[in-house]
């Protein structure tokens, strides 16, 4: 499904959050959101699935302008949000519909994803912090979204298992050709995943600059084109702290 | 091969031996509690026992543990023990399940409808402030001293502890689980009957536990406002024929019923929420 934010903002109380940011995806396209803490990024997210509908400006998915909770949508929030009652299977099957046998078939199939396959049994209160948030990747990612906001999904996992479900992640973008918006603070993940980075800045947050990466997927990590895209994001975030400090 | 499975096997049993030194250590950890615990209630049971024996006490004011023991199984073998019992646990229970369906669709209304609380609440609120002690001669009045004014009076008693944790544990559910639901696509009922129920039945299970508590509190006073039967009964009988024994009994017999049923709601509570991520077990 195609995305579209146009003058996008939100105000709470009085105080903006986040104004005029309008961008456009196209099916199958991965956008990066970037920028410091309490830009808004979240607030973004929140206003793309429908879950905030008071936001100023249109959304438009697939061109058709609306404020409702999209169907098809997967949203990994910052927090695992883990049902406290449920049993991991049943935390990650909880989307699901169909026969129950095929419920946890294809859970158990994810939780094998995200090396979880040991823990279905398990409750939340048993879980390491890494261990939740792969729980709640795998809720997200089981009803094959075809709309994914991704909020900050890896930042709790170690550099290894991050890089195996930026894989997984991509796998499941490869083949169910779903739309992604993934916010992160982290600048390898970014170029490695996104096809456009946009990069949010100030209070209220604005869009500062958006940066295209036409390199096909699978990219190498730490090819010299990502490294000198890195070298470019960090530039422009730098020269904000220039900016701010002179204010 | 074989070799491996021996191995398994023994690596089983190990961890299963482990297992059951570890359910030793924390039963006699229990045993341990249970000891210190009875240390000083025992000490004191002595103490009385002696004293009232050295007529210390006098025996028309406070007869010895023997005697309150002896009462309990003269009662006990002329079979009126279990009227009496029977009775009153009767009417706590039927009052208990009254108050809390009362309280259960009408928390539940205030908890989930703006209106219904804009409407409800504060008339039940103000309710709330009055004693409900106060009740009892009006229900007296309209119901006569029999069965049904008992009742209603505990009903009263146990109504408002668990409507007002109906209610605040359905206001409490947490907003972000709510949103998992909604990004789920649940209607409505879903989003109540897999959200919002099991995330406050903690609040309700401990609503249902102190509103069990004022039952029993309130049996008292119903059965003492005219009874023929039951352990608020004894005490009455106890007072008009100067046996403090009788009372000391029907004392200790309450004190007995009512930890039972509550250790009864604590099982269920503790198997309903061993999801919960608690420090302490209360
Ligand atoms: N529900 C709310 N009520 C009031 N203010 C809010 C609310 N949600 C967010 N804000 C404000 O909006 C701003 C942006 O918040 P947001 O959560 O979108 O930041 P973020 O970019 O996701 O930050 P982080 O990287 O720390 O997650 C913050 O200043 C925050 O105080
Ligand atoms: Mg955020």
């Amino acid at each position: 499904m195609s995305l579209e934010l146009r003058n996008v903002g939100r105000t709470f109380a009085g105080k903006q959050a986040v104004r005029d940011v309008s961008f456009s995806a196209k099916q199958g396209k991965i956008i990066g959101l970037l920028g410091t803490s309490g830009c808004g990024k979240s607030t973004l997210l929140r206003a793309i699935s429908g879950l905030d509908s008071e936001y100023d400006g249109e959304i438009a998915v697939n061109g058709a302008i609306t404020r409702d909770i999209q169907d098809e949508i997967g949203f990994i929030f910052q927090e695992p949000r883990l049902f406290p009652w449920l049993t991991v299977l049943d935390n990650v099957t909880f989307g699901l519909k169909g026969t129950k046998n095929e419920k946890e078939k294809l859970g158990k199939m994810y939780l094998k994803n995200v090396g979880l396959a040991d823990s279905a049994k398990l409750y939340p209160k048993q879980l390491s912090g890494g261990m939740a948030q792969r729980v709640a990747i795998a809720r997200a990612l089981v009803t094959s979204p075809e709309i994914l906001l991704l909020d900050e999904p890896f930042s709790a996992l170690d550099a290894f298992t991050k890089m195996q479900l930026q894989d997984l992640l991509l796998d499941i973008w490869e083949t169910y050709q779903s739309t992604i918006v993934i916010v992160t603070h982290d600048i390898d993940e970014a170029t490695y995943l996104c096809d456009r980075i946009i990069i949010l800045r100030g209070q209220p947050g604005e869009i500062d600059k958006e940066i295209g990466i036409n390199e096909q997927r699978p990219r190498a990590r730490g090819s010299k084109l990502l490294a000198e895209l890195k070298t470019e994001i960090l530039e422009s975030l730098d020269l904000n702290r220039a900016e701010e400090s002179v204010n | 091969m074989e070799k491996m499975e021996a191995e398994v096997s023994t690596v089983l049993t190990k961890e299963h031996a482990s297992k059951r030194k570890d359910q030793q250590i924390k039963r006699s950890k229990n045993v341990e509690h249970i000891v210190l615990g009875s240390i000083i209630p025992i000490i004191l049971l002595i103490v009385w026992e002696i004293l009232s024996r050295l007529e210390v006490f006098p025996a028309y004011m406070l007869p010895a543990p023997s005697v309150v023991l002896g009462t309990i199984v003269g009662l006990g073998q002329d079979g009126s023990l279990w009227g009496h019992i029977g009775i009153t646990t009767y009417r706590v229970l039927a009052g208990f399940v009254l108050g809390t369906a009362v309280a259960v669709v009408l928390g539940s209304f205030v908890g989930f409808y703006q209106k219904a609380e804009q409407l409800f609440d504060p008339m039940i609120q103000a309710f709330r402030s009055i004693p409900s002690l106060a009740w009892v001669p009006l229900f007296i009045l309209w119901m006569g001293i029999g069965e049904p004014s008992k009742i209603t009076m505990i009903a009263v008693g146990v109504f408002f502890p668990v409507y007002l944790n109906i209610i605040s544990g359905i206001i409490g559910v947490d907003r972000k689980l709510i949103e998992v639901g909604k990004i789920n696509k649940l209607n409505s009922f879903q989003l109540v009957s897999r959200i919002i129920l099991p995330a406050s039945l903690p609040s309700f299970l401990t609503g249902l536990r102190s509103g069990l508590g004022l039952g029993w509190m309130f049996v008292v006073a119903a059965e003492l406002m005219g009874a023929s039967q039951g352990l608020g009964y004894l005490l009455v009988l106890g007072q008009n024929t100067l046996s403090p024994e009788t009372i000391l009994a029907s004392i200790i017999l309450f004190a007995l019923i009512g930890k039972l049923t509550d250790w009864i709601l604590k099982i269920i509570e503790a198997r309903a929420l061993h999801w919960q991520d608690r420090l302490v077990k209360s």
